[in-house]
């Protein structure tokens, strides 16, 4: 049986038009986008034309484009480029530890840091967003979409909020990118990070959204590649890929989103029906394709286990660096019993995947959830 | 290929759980190979007197990277799953308790009964696979008689894991195999080079897993201040056997029965610890031959061999890991307690300990020293 591939918030297949467009710049046109030769200014055009694409993308211009190595380097490069010792920095509970684990530096070197709580559906509320800043306030960054539940926060508002306290404002949108409609100026961002693989481009190259007049510190020093923003010869392949993505992306939102929202309400449905299963994320705002359900009573990671031997790939919380899985920090964060957030798992659809494999999905969700059920570990039988 | 199963193996990163799943995927079986992440070694690394980053133990990155290695040579499926939770609830927590009540406690039995043999087993049914498989060196066997399936000791008798293992109930033992039972050491070894794994020569790992260098003295402080305690005030007397205060120790903790050295007084002869008494603190010490028992009371007993005790059985009895094994009769004292009364007096009968029953090379059962 041909394998089924829903995981993908975890990473995206890389389209073929995408792999099309990249592939001569491996070998035909290899050269060095900062070289004055023809060879040079043959990838130099390449890169500023994935740079257009990109902007097009996010509705900014493409000279506040800076290319990375992907969303964590976005993120970090947002963070520690605008706000450093001294400073307060508001983010949320459920971000992405590319976010989380930046911010925790930054406390460590002498910033304050506000984490935002959410509610049960896992949205912040601005509310609280008001009520945190400080006169120190130098950024917020809060994600557009969540990695684990597909929940969209409200970005817009929380830029409004932003932009009359005169606060930078940060958007992690590397799960937004290519699923939900973006657009720098409705967002009101300053910052806006996201990532190629997770919209058919390969691993290794993403972007930072950074308006023009933004003062931004680089993390890496070199040449003045980026506008001295990012230091480093450009992944030109990388870049191209990107771009030809983000076309595609443009092209294509509202058709493969359509399509994307009906696999995963066929989904829902259909595992909603099974006993005490709920979707974690209910009653917010989502982005079409994700979807973080708990089956009572389950071990998340026999479930994603179980299901792999069978050919369906799916995940659970964030995975360790060992490749065990760890609670969910988002999950928790929106209150969930650690009962339920161990018996949660990720089902992440891609424009490849067909209402065929969603029914094969369904059938083999279920009676793996019954084998499991039927095999609880049941409580040891001798306490020591 | 006859007799091809799918078949879970408890994969540590060490050299024996590999070859059992190299072994086993040769043989045609469908093999999973699964590795518990029970310890997070950065954990307590770096309080006071910790290692800053502790390498190569188990649940270590290197060993997961170790095991996935293998799993990648072989061409198996390999996973890690997470039962931190669990280890430290079931292993952790009464290894500490144990030790301050002045017991000896070994958390390798609790975690083949409660985790191993329990959690994982549970997963590997879970995921598909009725059997599980271990690179223990034991055997089991159903004897086709009583239709009860038997622990036996190995062919390697110095690798012998039997003691660790006297818990698995009869369900365990039927969806287990240890592949490795009727091998030796030198061959284990000798197979695994020429299942070109690259951890052939990998040493074996000895000590507690999660005690970085076998302190667990430190290991006991730097938990209980994780937990935001302190070590409990175990503190008291050192008293000798006929009632005589000589001294004052630091806690029950630092003392086994049997031990030499550290008392921290000076005497003319020798003396040892005969016995520690939690409740009170007192450490009585004594002469070598003080040391000497008779009987002791094994409480929470498991039996495998047979179901239940009607009559005494003349057995062996092993009183620590590394122990002979003494002639002795065992009888039922009370519910799931034996007595074991020994024909000749064994040294040191620390509680805490496990006493482990057996008929010749078969395991009859076993229980915790009371």
């Amino acid at each position: 049986m041909p394998r089924i591939y829903f995981d993908n918030s975890a990473t995206t297949p890389v389209l073929p038009e995408v792999l099309e467009a990249m592939r001569p710049y491996f070998d035909e046109r290899f050269g060095n986008a900062s070289s004055i030769h023809r060879n040079g200014q043959e990838t130099r055009a390449a890169v500023e034309q994935g740079r257009e694409s990109v902007a097009a993308l996010l509705g900014c211009r493409p000279p506040e484009v800076v290319f990375t190595s992907g969303g964590t380097e976005a993120d970090n490069l947002a963070i520690f480029g605008v706000a450093g010792a001294g400073d307060h920095v508001i983010t949320s509970a459920v971000e992405h530890h590319a976010v989380l684990n930046a911010c925790r530096h930054l406390e460590a070197e002498g910033a304050d840091v506000t984490y935002l709580p959410v509610d049960g559906r896992g949205l912040v509320d601005l509310a609280d967003v008001r009520r945190a800043l400080r006169p120190t306030t130098k950024l917020i960054t809060v994600m557009t979409a969540n990695n684990e539940t597909g929940v969209l926060q409200p970005v817009e508002e929380i830029g409004k909020i932003a932009a009359e306290s005169e606060v930078y404002f940060h958007t992690d949108a590397v799960q937004a990118a290519g699923k939900a409609p973006l657009d720098v100026a409705s967002i009101s961002c300053d910052l806006l990070s996201i990532s190629g693989h997770k919209l058919h481009a390969p691993q290794g190259v993403g972007a930072l959204y950074v308006r023009k007049g933004t003062a931004l510190a680089p993390m890496l020093y070199g040449g003045r590649h980026e506008r001295s923003r990012r230091a480093g010869t450009e992944n030109v392949p990388g870049i191209v890929a990107l771009g030809k993505a983000a076309e595609l992306a443009r092209a294509k939102l509202k058709n493969d989103n359509q399509g994307m929202a009906r696999m995963r309400s066929r989904l829902e449905a259909a595992l909603l029906a099974l006993d005490s299963a709920g979707v974690n994320g209910e009653g917010a705002p989502r982005v079409p394709q994700t979807l973080s359900m708990y089956f009572g009573g389950i071990d998340g990671e026999s479930l994603v286990i179980a299901l792999d031997l069978k050919g369906l790939a799916v995940s659970t919380g964030a995975a360790c660096s060992s490749g065990a899985i760890e609670p969910s920090h988002v999950l928790m964060a929106m209150g969930l019993s650690p009962d339920r957030a161990r018996a949660s798992v990720r089902f992440s659809l891609g424009r490849q995947n067909t209402m065929e494999e969603v029914e094969v999905a369904i059938s083999l969700v279920a009676e793996t959830v019954a084998r499991l059920r039927e095999l609880a570990p049941r409580k040891a039988a001798v306490s020591h | 290929m006859t007799d091809t199963r799918t078949i879970a193996v408890a994969m540590s990163g060490g050299v024996d759980s590999s070859t059992v799943a190299a072994m086993l995927r040769a043989e045609g079986h469908s093999v999973i190979g699964l590795t518990m992440q029970l310890w997070n070694q950065r954990r307590l690394a770096g309080r006071e007197g910790m290692p800053e980053a502790v390498q190569g133990r188990c649940c270590s990155l290197d060993d997961v990277y170790d095991a996935r290695r293998v799993a990648q040579t072989i061409g198996i499926p390999y996973y890690v799953v997470n039962h931190e939770e669990r280890f430290e609830r079931e292993v952790v927590r009464p290894f500490v308790e144990e030790y301050l009540s002045g017991r000896t406690p070994i958390p390798c039995s609790l975690c083949n009964n409660h985790l191993k043999f329990d959690q994982l087993l549970v997963v590997a049914r879970q995921i598909g696979a009725d059997t599980l498989a271990t690179g223990h060196y034991a055997r089991v066997e159903l004897d086709e008689q009583s239709g009860r399936w038997l622990l036996k000791r190995p062919t390697d008798l110095a690798k012998d894991q039997t003691y660790f293992l006297f818990g698995l109930t009869q369900e365990q033992l039927s969806r287990t195999i240890f592949p490795l039972g009727g091998m030796t050491k030198p061959e284990v070894r000798e197979l695994a080079r020429k299942h070109g794994l690259a951890l052939a020569e990998k040493p074996d790992s000895q000590e507690i897993c999660f005690v970085p260098g076998g302190d667990y003295k430190r290991f006991l402080d730097a938990y209980l201040e994780e937990q935001g305690d302190r070590l409990p005030d175990t503190s008291g007397e050192l008293v000798t056997t006929d009632g005589k205060v000589i001294g004052e120790h630091s806690g029950v903790h630092n003392f086994t029965v049997g031990q030499r050295k550290g008392l921290g007084v000076a005497t003319g002869s020798p003396l040892y610890v005969i016995q520690i008494k939690g409740a009170t603190g007192e450490v009585v010490v004594g002469r070598d031959e003080e040391l000497y028992s008779k009987t002791l009371r094994a409480r929470r007993v498991n039996l495998i061999a047979v179901d239940n005790l009607f009559e005494p059985m003349r057995v062996r009895v092993k009183i620590r890991h590394r122990h002979e094994g003494a002639p002795a009769s065992i009888e039922k004292s009370g519910n799931e307690a034996i007595l074991v009364t020994f024909d000749e007096p064994q040294r040191a009968v620390t509680p805490g300990q496990a006493a482990v029953f057996y008929d010749e090379d078969v395991v009859v059962g076993g229980g915790w020293i009371e």
